[in-house]
């Protein structure tokens, strides 16, 4: 019992521990780190990974966990980053972003009115968490409205209709009727994004951005995982597994579905949003299906069912497409060999040929449907720490044995 | 009256035309669902990879040898993708082979961007379907009125194979039941691999007789009508022949008097709608089977 107790407090503390490295290097990223060419590649894959992370795992509770196939992510994604992006435009931008719409619907930022009561900094800091809360909510009410005719769906059709009504959203969004608050086909820009968040005090100014973005990104995934690990976590995978026999046990299957469903839509929404604070624009056009193939690959080759492995992949996958595999698409090999064939596109077609590969012959992906924990970390340092203090138990009775024996 | 006609007639002609290719591709997605009960995400792609397969060859050749060299390649795309990609599946969960299904369709999107990077290819003329008629005080190209016929005697063709060859009992026995009729003596490889291939073939048509409308090929010009077509297919109750051509018939005249009361952006979002309902209130579709949970 006690060296349970010890190894979960061992991973416990390790987990802080690289909660605050983490958070420590987000902040060292925007405040202290020169901008050469590789901090400006690495910054911008490392904020696009963490988005990514989070909406990974938000599918990843929806077709991992509860066994729903559903292929809506982007449409939820759109709600939440449209919804983020109309509200904090600064009301005297209204007039440039909304040119073909008298300026808009909308005449107010929500970051823009608490700079009133709390001051500017603070006051938009507050502002963005209210209005990520708000996108994810509403695209959380939108998946509670679809859930009721979708979820009773089975498997291929529920993924067809959710798909459907990703495409319905887009076309709504782009519709020039709501135009005052979507700007019709046109972009939205210019609302608060990472760069304005920050810090002054006495004078000099903190960077917070990329800090923000990863406290958001975290505290996130955190929900998703305790709710994994509740007992209606518990429940969700049991429907995945048999939905007959998780009914026969008394699980009501359209309840839990909907609160899966309606808590992934929500997760998906606030990752739009976060997703359009890093765009710095924001284009309906852009949330096509391919959006959500794109996230759904990802959840395969992390691992199906698995958080950690979403995660890992994500990162992977935006560092491979955005940075590594760049030379791909160069025309050259580092710069020194002419390679006729690499030139633009190359890296994508590469990049899928992996994947397909990962698809047939790895279906597991890179962690199947195990996570990294840290408790594991925890007893195997602990494991590593009691051997040491054997041997050198051992060697000091050794030593004494040696004295006893001279 | 004969203004209202011509008016109109238009509209009606293209929603006809339209409905004839979206059945084309529909039987591909209807078929390969009937037999392994998966939704060949990848067909729509294969669709548009033909509309690039004969920009290429009819460049070098002229769209008399293109229109021959496009069928068979796309039939041996069709082969080549169940074969790598689906056949090693045969026996994982569904949503595998979904996944497999939709890292094809990104495969060959992202194939055709790298082969065209990414400039859209104009369409090649192909001179008995683009000459211009006129009925009824209309004017439209004569694909518009090939399309409609063209379809209705594939289908029957196809109808025929089905329900009098030898090959189309084993399509039958093996959509029926999988294990039952391996224990028969059916091949199903070579039963599911000809499914494919006949879906690839009407595929092929149809982005001849679809493209002759449209003036360019882009990548992802096949992730639309693939939907549609799938829609469709649903829409007449999936593995039904008869109900995916219906149903791509109701959807192409509906889009197309939507885009002629000026109401575009919805005449895509109108097909998921139509998808939906359905989906709600009759989920096996106009002719589909009633399905049955085997606990």
């Amino acid at each position: 019992m006690t060296t349970l107790n010890k190894k979960s407090k061992t991973g416990r503390y390790i987990a802080i521990l690289c909660l605050l490295l983490v958070y420590v290097l987000a902040y060292l990223m925007d405040n202290v780190l020169p901008a050469t060419s590789f901090t400006l590649m690495l910054v911008p894959v490392l904020k696009k990974g963490a988005i990514y992370s989070l909406l990974c795992v938000s599918m990843n509770l929806l077709n991992g966990f509860t066994g729903l196939f559903s292929l809506g992510q982007a449409g939820f994604m759109l709600i939440g980053g449209y919804t983020y992006a109309a509200l904090t435009i600064p009301a005297a931008q209204h007039d440039a972003v909304y040119q073909y719409f008298d300026g808009g619907a909308i005449k107010f930022s929500i970051p823009e009115i608490l700079s009133g009561f709390l001051g500017n900094s603070l006051g938009t800091i507050l502002g963005v968490i209210i209005t990520l809360i708000i996108a994810g909510l509403f695209a959380a009410i939108f998946a509670a409205l679809i859930g009721f005719p979708v979820l009773r769906l089975k498997s291929d059709y529920l993924a067809i209709a959710t798909l459907g009504f990703a495409e319905i959203i887009r076309a709504f969004f782009q519709w020039e009727g709501l135009g005052v608050i979507t700007n019709g086909s046109n972009l939205l820009r210019k609302y608060t994004s990472f760069a304005d968040i920050e810090l002054t005090i006495g004078g000099t100014t903190i960077e917070l951005g990329t800090l923000f973005l990863f406290v958001i990104v975290t505290l996130c995934i955190a929900v998703i995982v305790l709710l994994i690990n509740s007992s209606y976590g518990r429940a969700l995978k049991s429907i995945r597994d048999d939905e007959v026999a998780a009914e026969a046990m008394g699980i009501n299957l359209f309840k839990h579905k909907m609160i899966s469903f309606i808590i992934s839509s929500f997760f998906a929404g606030v990752g739009g949003a976060l997703l359009a604070m890093f765009q710095t624009t924001i284009q309906a056009s852009a949330f096509k299906s391919a959006m959500t193939y794109e996230i759904l690959l990802m959840v395969v080759i992390g691992g199906i069912g698995s958080v950690s492995g979403s995660c890992i992949a994500s990162f992977l996958y935006i560092a491979c497409s955005e940075w590594w595999l760049r030379f791909l698409d160069s025309g050259s090999l580092f710069g020194l060999v002419n390679v006729p064939f690499f030139r633009d596109g190359f890296r994508k077609v590469v990049f899928s040929v992996v994947i397909m590969i990962i698809v047939l012959f790895f279906s597991k992906g890179i962690m199947g449907d195990k996570e990294i924990s840290f408790k594991g970390i925890g007893g195997l340092i602990n494991r590593i720490k009691n051997k040491k203090k054997k041997a050198v138990t051992a060697a000091a009775n050794a030593g004494s044995e040696e004295g006893e024996a001279k | 009256m004969s203004d209202f006609i011509s008016a109109n007639l238009p509209y009606l002609l293209a929603g006809i035309s339209t409905g004839g290719q979206y059945a084309l591709i529909a039987i591909g997605y209807t078929m390969v669902y009937g037999i392994l009960r998966l939704i060949n995400f990848a067909h729509g792609d294969v669709f548009m990879v033909a509309g690039l397969v004969m920009v290429y060859v009819s460049a070098s050749f002229g769209p008399y040898v293109a229109i021959p060299v496009v069928i068979i390649a796309t039939m041996a795309l069709g082969f080549i993708i169940e074969r790598a990609a689906y056949k090693p599946l045969r026996s994982a969960p569904r949503m595998s082979v979904m996944i497999s299904a939709i890292g094809v369709s990104y495969l060959l999107q992202n194939c055709a961007l790298y082969f065209t990077g990414g400039l859209p290819q104009i369409y090649p003329a192909i001179p008995f379907l683009a000459k211009s008629v006129t009925i009824f005080g209309a004017t439209t190209k004569l694909v518009t009125l090939i399309t409609p016929v063209l379809t209705i005697v594939l289908v029957i063709l196809l109808m025929l194979l089905i329900n009098h060859t030898k090959m189309g009992m084993a399509m039958r026995a093996v959509s029926k039941d999988f294990e039952t009729s391996q224990l028969m003596g059916i091949k199903i490889n070579n039963v599911i691999s000809i499914t494919f291939i006949i879906g690839c073939f009407l595929a092929a048509i149809g982005s001849m007789l679809y493209f002759s409308n449209y003036t360019s090929v882009i990548p992802t010009s096949g992730g639309m009508p693939g939907l549609k077509a799938f829609v469709a297919a649903v829409f007449g109750g999936i593995g039904s022949i008869p109900g995916a051509v219906i149903g791509a018939f109701i959807i192409g005249i509906c889009e197309n008097i939507i885009k002629g009361l000026g109401l575009t952006e919805f005449s895509d979002a109108f097909t998921f709608v139509l998808l939906i309902i359905i989906l709600v209130v009759k989920p096996t579709g106009i002719f589909g089977e009633k399905a049955t949970d085997k606990v």
